[in-house]
């Protein structure tokens, strides 16, 4: 990030920088942290970022908090090419780029109204992660657009 | 078998679905052979939608091998009835049977429920999902008619919701077959069964008219395309008329076609096709017997 761009948002002295997410993506990155205004979490947002890599990028720092895997897992399928840097005392003590796991569990609901998963029933969501998107384990419903829309609350 | 659940035919290999049509063959050649195989076994029945012929036919599968069923009834005098999960009911009631076969209207329950019991479960269908143990009787009644390599078939009719159709399609990638599917567009095969079929490399084509294919074809499945999928009775109409087939249409096909249908049919096969040599469905749901005779057989033990 250049002097320029760090300007736009305030450095942070202990949590996570989510950079490089897709243009857009950002308030969707927000609802999968379970962030909605409501908390107290202290949160700094860019959008639209000129970016090298993405042309425009969004970035989300989020205060005191380091993100957990099923939480990273489901970025990783809106925002791929997106890198967690872990801030320690104003400094970068982990940085790495999200990667695609091959299932999710618990994290996104079905589509399907007559799936099984989304009924009172004892069993987690389970999507595997393919080519072009996740699919149901049970039902076999493929969610390709907008999987932030399907992320359970 | 590989597994003991028997949930999706996607999970059957051509050696599993060899399994159970040999041994139907067999019990077909000599039902008094298997009269006690399995006496006193228990079959758990849960049937959560209406159902004539898979649950009678079940039920006499396991009544001759020597067995007998435990039915949970209809869902509206059981504990359904006040709230109870499937994940409940079934673990339950696999402490009464030695196998439970499951109908469900729900996509993914015969999945679900299998999570929690140790018994074997057998899918009889689950909502628009799939329907396993219809697949191996048709695969029985077209390897019994046709064989089931350098096979061309057309499946015709509602593809988007009818559940025998995608089990079909899945374990028919397990043969050399030449797949062609025939339908309104409005009725096409979901993206995900398509996507599924393509993944395996099978030869998959569609088209919106039968006789573009027809002579072509060993044997061609007819399904009933159901007047709920449409708006109005008109529309409804107009689109079923154009997948109805009668001995005059059929004249165009190879002697050797063989007509299949996993009933209940309404007007989608004139009854005129019923005198010709073609046709085989009445003989397909017959074949219901010794092929779920064969299942309960694999997965109660039989070969133990």
């Amino acid at each position: 990030m250049t002097d320029k761009e760090a300007l736009r948002v305030s450095k942070i002295e202990n949590g996570t920088v989510i950079d490089h997410i897709s243009a857009g993506q950002a308030l969707n990155v927000l609802a999968i942290l379970g962030i909605d205004g409501f908390g107290e979490d202290v949160v700094s947002i860019g959008m639209n970022v000129p970016s090298d890599r993405l042309g425009r990028k969004d970035v989300v720092k989020v205060e005191g908090r380091e993100l957990s895997q099923s939480e990273l897992d489901v970025l990783s399928l809106i925002a791929p090419a997106a890198t967690i840097n872990i801030i320690r005392d104003f400094d970068v003590v982990d940085k790495h780029r999200v990667e695609r796991p091959e299932s999710v569990t618990g994290v996104l609901r079905c589509p399907n109204h007559n799936c099984i998963t989304t009924e009172a029933e004892p069993v987690d969501s389970e999507f595997d992660v393919v080519s072009d998107g996740v699919r149901c384990e049970y039902c076999g419903t493929i969610i390709r657009e907008d999987i932030a829309a399907h992320i359970l609350v | 078998m590989r597994q003991d659940h028997i949930i999706s035919a996607k999970h059957l290999s051509r050696e599993d679905i060899e399994a159970v049509l040999d041994r139907a063959s067999d019990i077909a050649a000599d039902p008094s052979a298997y009269s006690d195989r399995h006496a006193g076994a228990l079959l758990g029945l849960l049937f959560f939608e209406p159902s004539t012929r898979t649950k009678m036919s079940f039920t006499a599968a396991i009544k001759r091998l020597g067995g007998d069923i435990v039915d949970m009834g209809p869902v509206e005098y059981s504990s359904v009835k006040k709230g109870e999960s499937l994940a409940d009911t079934v673990r339950v009631v696999e402490g009464y049977a030695d196998a439970l076969v499951l109908r469900h209207p729900s996509e993914g329950s015969a999945k679900m429920a299998g999570e929690f019991v140790d018994v074997p479960l057998i899918n009889a269908g689950d909502g628009a999902g799939q329907h396993p143990t219809q697949t191996l009787l048709d695969l029985y009644t077209i390897r019994e008619n046709a064989g089931l390599d350098d096979l061309t078939i057309g499946i015709m009719g509602d593809l988007k919701y009818g559940r025998t159709v995608h089990s079909l399609a899945y374990a028919l990638t397990n043969f050399d077959t030449r797949q062609h599917f025939i339908s309104p567009e409005s009725l096409q095969l979901p993206r995900n069964v398509r996507y599924d079929l393509h993944e395996t490399g099978s030869s998959i084509k569609e088209h919106t008219e039968l006789s573009d294919i027809l002579p072509s074809l060993d044997v061609l499945y007819v399904t009933r395309i159901q007047q709920e999928r449409f708006p109005d009775e008109n529309e409804y109409r107009e689109v079923a008329g154009e997948y109805q087939i009668d001995a005059a249409t059929l004249e165009a096909a190879s002697d050797d076609l063989t007509v299949m249908h996993p009933l209940p049919r309404v007007d989608e096969i004139a009854h005129d096709v019923d005198e010709t040599d073609h046709a085989e469905y009445f003989q397909q749901a017959h074949n219901a017997v010794p092929v779920r005779m064969a299942l309960l057989d694999l997965v109660l033990g039989g070969d133990q």
